[in-house]
């Protein structure tokens, strides 16, 4: 932990940077490739939300950095630096040192992350145990404490459930509890909250922010719902078949969104204070992996295509400041009269 | 959202409904719809907001005749279905369809997507083979499938174009009133755009009436004329959609409102933040009193002891909260917040926004 921290803040101030990211998988009929040139980067204490709807490589790209890719069936190129070191090339014994000490995950469906024959207290000690050299019952004192972090009412009884004694936001409270016990410095929250109620889900979000405030935790929040990542993230990028497609403060992005596509999710949404009618919806669907259109891979969807789209798209960075650095892929961005919302 | 203005004829009669689940005598009994009152206007789109066990897929279930009722009844255009013999029960039926969540479970695997949507016709015996196949096609394009798809499996197409099948097959038996049940929750925004434009054109066609049963604010608003807010069973609160969407005058109406991931930055930041605490409870020891009391930010004693009567408010407004008179004089005299207009017309938009 120590090494690691004086490696990054004195390095440079991104805590992952992943650069030039593909990851090919393999199926009965071959090798895919399932993300191309993904290039993102989270710095210190930052919450990053990852849009895109299903498909785009959004979960992909959060399962390669911690690598819970089937090695076999799996290749993946480019770099991922985390604290100093490159996770694509990393052993698995070094990545057993990272995975849930430094970098941890919370999952969609709590109940299939959680193991159903350990009680919930066991199984954060267990990943404490894992990490520091502690007793069982220090352990056990901790994983109480950390329950007790996550808003659960009588921590110690709740540490002798089974999962499937426990509600699916209790779940995902403990499913929390773990996840931040090691005061990992990235947690990555795919889809957190959408097998949740509203109510329910605006609790956990509450909670997760509030927490990874306090012990100082970046997020890389991936998500298909927008508003959440309006309301929590500093920086957002949109992934679109295997592509980051658009980055940069949330704030800007959605003001003005500069990617067609991002600009067709933001309005595809149905708004209260909008007058109501027929909605904006993006025509299509996203192309298969084995038949990626040669140039953008937008292109057969986006109502602004024409001929310099049928040449790849490369990502365009703008600002100076490291802070305000939008990119888009996009070649016709700066013709393009994008609206955003609220703007 | 539907175009021509609903009728006064009712579709829908739904009258102190009941339904439960479980042995009384084992201390088991779930009354899953305790006590649910409203009418469907014929030609209107009528929304059922609420959170998982609130009751909702329950009473859609109901709705069309799936479920019995335990108390309290639902008269399908004047008729009560449930004195029907099983035989003419499902005859009857077929007028009242549901289109569920899960396009997946909703499809057998081993069938083309044509056979299925010839299926209601083939056990309805309507029809030659060719005359039910023309019919599917048809369908198919109204809900904008090509023909191509429907010699695929269900493996072969994606969920969005399931969904569309779903419908199409639905729409099969010419139903006069079709339910609903979180039918865009499972698909990608824009998806759902496409399906709620498909919904709206599909009413303004067949003029039919929609029940749409959905845990999505912003969907079931989009979408409907009026909503029903559902907790615990129980509807909190209805009315026009826009208006208690906009202006809600039940705390759960607020809240879930409040929890709505906002977009717009502007509108997120004039709103206030309501968290609840607590989920719901246990659906087999209710709360005493309002039901809402364990979570309700407004709680006060009288919640913990009395229930709460469902009364009209305002024109159309019906809410069921024993503060909800307060609440409706906090709103006139804030001037509606957001909701209104700005400055002159602000009584006048005031009133609009509350009906």
């Amino acid at each position: 932990m120590q090494q690691l921290a004086e490696t990054t803040t004195a390095g440079q101030d991104t805590l992952l940077d992943i650069q030039n990211l593909t990851l090919s998988l393999r199926d009965q009929s071959g090798w895919v490739e399932v993300l191309n040139n993904v290039s993102l980067s989270v710095k210190p204490k930052e919450i990053l939300g990852v849009v895109g709807e299903s498909g785009c490589g959004k979960s992909m790209t959060a399962l390669s950095v911690l690598r819970l890719l089937p090695p076999r069936d799996s290749r993946l190129g480019g770099k991922i630096m985390f604290g100093g070191q490159n996770l694509v090339s990393c052993s698995e014994s070094q990545m057993n040192g990272i995975r849930g000490r430094h970098i941890s995950m919370i999952f969609q469906e709590p109940m299939s992350a959680l193991d159903p024959v350990f009680t919930v207290g066991y199984q954060i000690e267990e990943t404490l145990r894992r990490h520091f050299k502690l007793d069982r019952r220090e352990a056990a004192e901790r994983a109480v404490a950390a329950l007790d972090s996550v808003g659960i009412a009588s921590p110690r009884r709740v540490a002798t459930l089974y999962p499937m004694n426990l509600s699916g936001g209790m779940r995902q409270r403990v499913m929390i509890a773990m996840a931040l016990v090691c005061e990992p410095r990235l947690l990555i929250a795919d889809e957190p909250t959408t097998a949740l109620d509203v109510t329910i889900q605006a609790q956990i979000m509450d909670l997760l922010l509030g927490l990874a405030d306090r012990t100082g935790t970046a997020i890389m929040f991936i998500t298909h719902n927008l508003g959440l990542v309006a309301q929590s993230c500093h920086r957002m990028v949109t992934m679109y078949a295997g592509q980051v497609v658009e980055g940069g403060p949330v704030k800007d992005v959605i003001a003005g969104p500069r990617h067609p596509y991002t600009a067709g999710l933001l309005h595809s949404i149905p708004d209260s204070n909008r007058a109501r009618g027929t909605l904006p919806s993006i025509a299509g669907r996203v192309p298969s992996l084995r038949h990626m259109p040669k140039g953008c891979r937008f292109g057969p969807r986006c109502s602004y295509s024409m001929q310099p789209c049928e040449l790849p798209q490369n990502i365009e960075n703008e600002g100076v400041a490291d802070i305000d650095r939008r990119e888009v892929r996009c070649n016709r961005w700066e013709e393009l009269e994008l609206r955003g919302v609220g703007a | 959202m539907s175009v021509g203005a609903p009728s006064e004829e009712t579709a829908l009669d739904v009258n102190d409904l009941h339904v439960s689940f479980g042995n009384p005598r084992r201390g088991s009994l779930i009354r899953a719809v305790d006590g649910v009152s409203f009418s469907v206007r014929k030609g209107e789109i009528f929304g059922v907001i609420g959170e998982s066990g609130s009751g909702k897929s329950t009473l859609g279930r109901c709705l069309v005749g799936l479920l019995s009722p335990s108390g309290g009844g639902v008269l399908h255009d004047g008729v009560d279905p449930f004195r029907f013999s099983r035989r003419e029960l499902n005859r009857h039926r077929r007028k009242y369809q549901i289109v569920s969540q899960d396009p997946n479970a909703a499809f057998d695997p081993r069938m083309t997507i044509l056979q299925s949507i010839c299926e209601p016709l083939n056990i309805a015996g309507e029809g030659t083979r060719a005359e039910r196949r023309e019919k599917a096609f048809a369908m198919l394009d109204r809900v904008s499938l090509s023909a191509e798809m429907a010699n695929r499996y269900p493996h072969e197409i994606s969920g969005g174009q399931k969904q569309r099948a779903n419908i199409a097959r639905a729409l099969m038996l010419d139903p006069n009133v079709i339910v609903c049940d979180e039918v865009v929750a499972a698909l990608d925004v824009s998806i759902q755009a496409d399906m709620l434009n498909l919904f709206a054109r599909l009413q303004e066609q067949f003029g039919l009436t929609y029940v749409f049963i959905s845990h999505d604010l912003r969907v079931v608003s989009h979408i409907s004329d009026r909503v029903a807010v559902m907790y615990f069973g129980k509807i909190v609160e209805f009315g026009p959609a826009h208006a208690v969407i906009e202006t809600p005058l039940h705390p759960y109406t607020e809240a879930l409102r409040s929890a709505e991931p906002e977009i717009n930055p502007a509108a997120a930041e004039a709103r206030q933040r309501i968290i609840l605490q607590g989920e719901i409870p246990s659906a087999i020891a209710p709360p005493s009193g309002c039901r809402f009391h364990t979570r309700c930010p407004r709680v006060r004693d009288i919640c913990r002891t009395q229930e709460p009567q469902q009364r009209q408010l305002l024109p159309g407004r019906h809410v069921a909260c024993h503060f909800a008179e307060e609440m409706l004089g906090d709103r006139e005299k804030s001037g509606l917040g957001h909701a209104g207009g700005n400055g002159a017309d602000h009584a006048a938009s005031a009133t609009n926004a509350l009906t």
